[in-house]
């Protein structure tokens, strides 16, 4: 992770206003200043962590946005018990040198309860929206950052960077409010809450120029490194406790890395040999698949997959 | 491995950012001209180009010749594909050799105003479509009305599905005549704050969008793509003209009441004891060490102090412009909370109570006079009781016509009076201290969106702050 908060302040000469800001820099200081005024205008915000990379840019992002302050907010994270046990690993790494409170929602529990099913076919991330929706509750946060981008996904495309959700966190997507200016409106009545996409505008190039830039750490499974995989829906699937292959599905070991980490049992990996932060930027960059087409076999069961998703609350 | 030398050829080095959106009359061809935009300039990659592939033959586009829907590129939600239509703003991102694009496909259908509004409120740059066949329609004054009320600093009209009509010359004339008379009354194009420019374009078949056509040889301009490319960003314009402006969003102070021992990890506690800053985003102009500034606060004379830090994430900085969020120090302990405003001293009026202004009303409530509603301006919302309602616009001849309510769509001019002062400007001169949102006080939802005129018979250089 970058240094920025255990230097003291470097004078700055050359200073960066005789040219316009880069996109980059521009895009940081919208999500600066979104986050700022969420945490400014709502009484209990919290962020969704996971250890993936858009979170992690987004507590990033936090930390600038209040140095020399620490973030006021917890995180939040919603774990479905298929996590990459690296992952888990990096975000208590983070949270403790941070020295933030983490509030974990565990979909585990919610199954042992008997309260949500396991579905038949094993993916669990559909099942983290009841978790989500009861943390909230829970925990009276009423704005929850999320490090969502409108070019992940056609019905994420649509939504506001403030995006209302209702008593039971629906979203409605034919009737947003009007998002005007760089001025939000985050009223919200007793039981709604907010959800806050602070990196609405960054593609993922953009998340990884910025990771490259701000020497942001991430867990390892980003970078390329042999795993023992076996093919499944055209994506490499990584063999763990809860992704076993059939016995038609050979395993072997092959060179790859995750450009997406959720749950195990829907996240594939690709083929790659970026092994450092520069050659992913490249890789990204010449990429011809979307992120989510190359990854996650849980959008790919319909059209509609994440709208459907959305409007139940997801993230 | 240089990244920087090896993006260069990609385009994605360190391009600015450049910000459009689409506007017309519905079915003008609006989303079907963005997801050509995002095709030829190769921004759709495999995947999303095969669903949309799929789709489109399921739906049977194109009949018997087949072919790809490109609007189904951006009409991302169910509704949209089973209707066909634009319902609410898509987001896209592409970027060329030489700029980043974020791009706002905008529905053209009359109840959904308010999200075209959304997505040219930010946009540095509107193409308004017009299909070639119907000409400039109702709709399509009325956008090119916001577009003039939001002072979007550069309007491109494209003449639509010019291959419908043989790609004639004299339809495309008789348009652009019209779309200029249009734009001499509303005043668009004029004063030097939008340019305009008339394209004839197919957004199906890729005339004029990417490249020059050679079915229309009669047309010497641009295509489209290289007007977007090369059209300067607001902000530049701007950035020359503007003081320094910085409405404060919060205070950093990690020894403070509110947050005690709140010193970020690895920092030393002792060296920001007595740390206080103001984090903001500049809205406008540049500040630098050592500049005077006037702090305005609701209650408070307008004091002036100097700048003695411009901090950022451990940095700092000698100079900031707009639109960077920074954190500023000021020499003086004064009492400074969130929905303050710092600014160039010597550049800004005293705060007013009386606010004269224009609205784009986005609601299906009516507003009418006596109401009271909320005014949210920067970083502070204040009540406010509607006085009166001064005019209505009428699109078929753009005169204001008197009114004492306004309806979902109507722009008109109305006089609030506020519950405290604001540091209100003049929209035409400040597009962010002259911007504000009218809120509902019952649900929250915001009601129109608002542009600050100047009080009738006011001077622009009376009212100074020294
Ligand atoms: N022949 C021809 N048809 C076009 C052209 N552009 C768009 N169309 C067709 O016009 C219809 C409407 O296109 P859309 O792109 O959905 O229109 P829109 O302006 O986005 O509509 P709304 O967003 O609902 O206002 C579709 O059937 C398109 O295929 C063109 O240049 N030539
Ligand atoms: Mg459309």
């Amino acid at each position: 992770m970058s240094t920025y908060t255990t230097e003291e302040p470097t004078l700055v000469t050359d200073a960066a206003v005789s040219t316009r800001l880069s996109s980059l820099d521009t895009l940081e200081s919208e999500a600066i200043h979104i986050i700022r005024e969420v945490v400014a205008e709502f009484e209990k915000p919290a962020l969704l962590f996971s250890g993936g990379k858009d979170s992690v840019v987004m507590l990033h992002l936090a930390t600038k946005a209040f140095w020399p302050g620490k973030v006021p907010f917890p995180v939040l994270h919603v774990d479905t018990g298929h996590n990459f046990p690296e992952v888990i690993d990096f975000r208590d790494r983070t949270v403790e040198r941070l020295g933030l409170k983490l509030v974990v929602g565990s979909v585990q529990e919610f199954i042992d309860r008997g309260e949500l099913a396991e579905r038949a076919d094993g993916t669990r991330n559909p099942l983290q929206t009841v978790p989500l929706l009861d943390a909230i509750q829970r925990n009276k946060f009423d704005a929850v950052f999320g490090g969502g981008r409108r070019d992940e996904d056609k019905a994420r495309a649509k939504e506001r960077i403030l995006s209302l959700r209702d008593e039971f966190g629906q979203w409605d997507p034919r009737n947003q409010r009007p998002e005007l200016w760089n001025l939000y409106n985050g009223r919200h009545t007793v039981g709604q809450h907010v959800r806050a996409f602070p990196i609405s505008n960054w593609t993922e190039l953009d998340i990884w120029r910025y990771i490259e830039r701000e020497n942001i750490e991430l867990p390892g499974l980003y970078y390329a490194h042999d795993r023992e995989v076996f093919a499944r829906d055209g994506m490499w699937r990584a063999v763990g406790e809860v992704s076993q292959p059939l016995p038609h599905e050979e395993v072997i070991t092959k060179t790859v890395r995750y450009r997406t980490v959720g749950d195990m049992s829907c996240t594939g990996a690709v083929e790659s040999a970026a092994a450092d932060v520069s050659a992913v930027v490249l890789e990204v960059a010449a990429s011809t698949i979307t992120e989510r087409g190359a990854t996650r076999a849980d959008d790919r069961i319909s059209e509609a997959a994440m709208e459907d998703r959305k409007k139940d609350g997801y993230f | 491995m240089s990244t920087e030398t090896s993006l260069l050829g990609t385009g994605l080095s360190s391009a600015s950012l450049f910000r459009f959106a689409t506007a017309g009359s519905v079915d003008d061809g609006k989303s079907t001209l963005v997801g050509r935009l995002l095709h030829d300039s190769k921004a759709i990659l495999a995947d999303q180009l095969d669903a949309v592939a799929r789709t489109s033959a399921d739906r049977g586009f194109g009949g018997e010749k087949g072919g790809i829907d490109l609007a189904l590129l951006t009409d991302g939600l169910r509704a949209e594909r089973e209707q066909g239509i634009t319902i609410d703003v898509a987001y896209r991102y592409f970027a060329t050799d030489r700029r980043s694009f974020i791009l706002a496909d905008c529905p053209g259908h009359v109840q959904y105003t308010k999200n075209t509004v959304t997505g040219a409120s930010t946009a540095d740059a509107v193409v308004v479509l017009i299909d070639a066949r119907k000409g400039v329609l109702e709709q399509t004054r009325r956008h090119l009305s916001v577009l003039q009320l939001l002072r979007v600093a550069h309007v491109i009209v494209a003449v639509n599905k010019i291959d419908l009509v043989e790609f004639s010359e004299s339809v495309f004339r008789d348009i652009e005549a019209d779309v200029q008379k249009v734009a001499r009354e509303l005043g668009l194009g004029s004063d030097g704050v939008a340019d305009l420019l008339v394209i004839p374009v197919s957004a199906l078949d890729g005339d004029n969008v990417v490249d020059r056509s050679d079915r229309t040889p009669w047309y010497t301009g641009p295509a489209l793509l290289e007007v977007l490319e090369t059209l300067p960003a607001a902000d530049e314009l701007e950035a020359e003209l503007e003081s320094f402006r910085f409405p404060v969003q919060l205070v950093i102070r990690p020894q403070g009441a509110l947050a005690p021992d709140a010193v970020a990890a690895g920092l030393d506690v002792e060296a920001y004891r007595d740390y206080r800053a103001y984090a903001g985003q500049i809205t406008e102009g540049s500040v630098k060490l050592g500049d005077q500034v006037t702090v305005l606060s609701p209650g408070h004379e307008p004091r002036t102090t100097t700048v003695t830090g411009i901090d950022f994430a451990g940095r700092e900085l000698e100079e900031a412009a707009a639109p960077q969020s920074v954190a500023i120090r000021l020499a003086e302990e004064i009492d400074i909370a969130r929905g303050d405003t710092i600014a160039a001293a010597g550049t800004v009026r005293e705060s007013t109570a009386d606010l004269y202004a224009a609205l784009c009303w986005l609601s299906p409530k009516p507003l009418r006079e006596g109401a009271k509603v909320l005014v949210k301006h920067g970083t502070r919302t204040v009540q406010a009781l509607v006085r009166n309602v001064t005019g209505k616009l009428d699109l078929a001849t753009f005169n204001l016509e008197a009114a004492s309510s306004l309806e979902l769509n109507d722009i008109g001019h109305a006089q609030l009076r506020l519950a405290a002062p604001l540091p209100l400007e003049n929209y035409l001169h400040h597009r962010r201290t002259g911007a504000f949102l009218v809120i509902d006080p019952i649900d929250g939802n915001t009601l129109a969106a608002g542009l600050v005129k100047d009080h009738p018979g006011d001077h622009e250089d009376e009212r100074y702050v020294i």
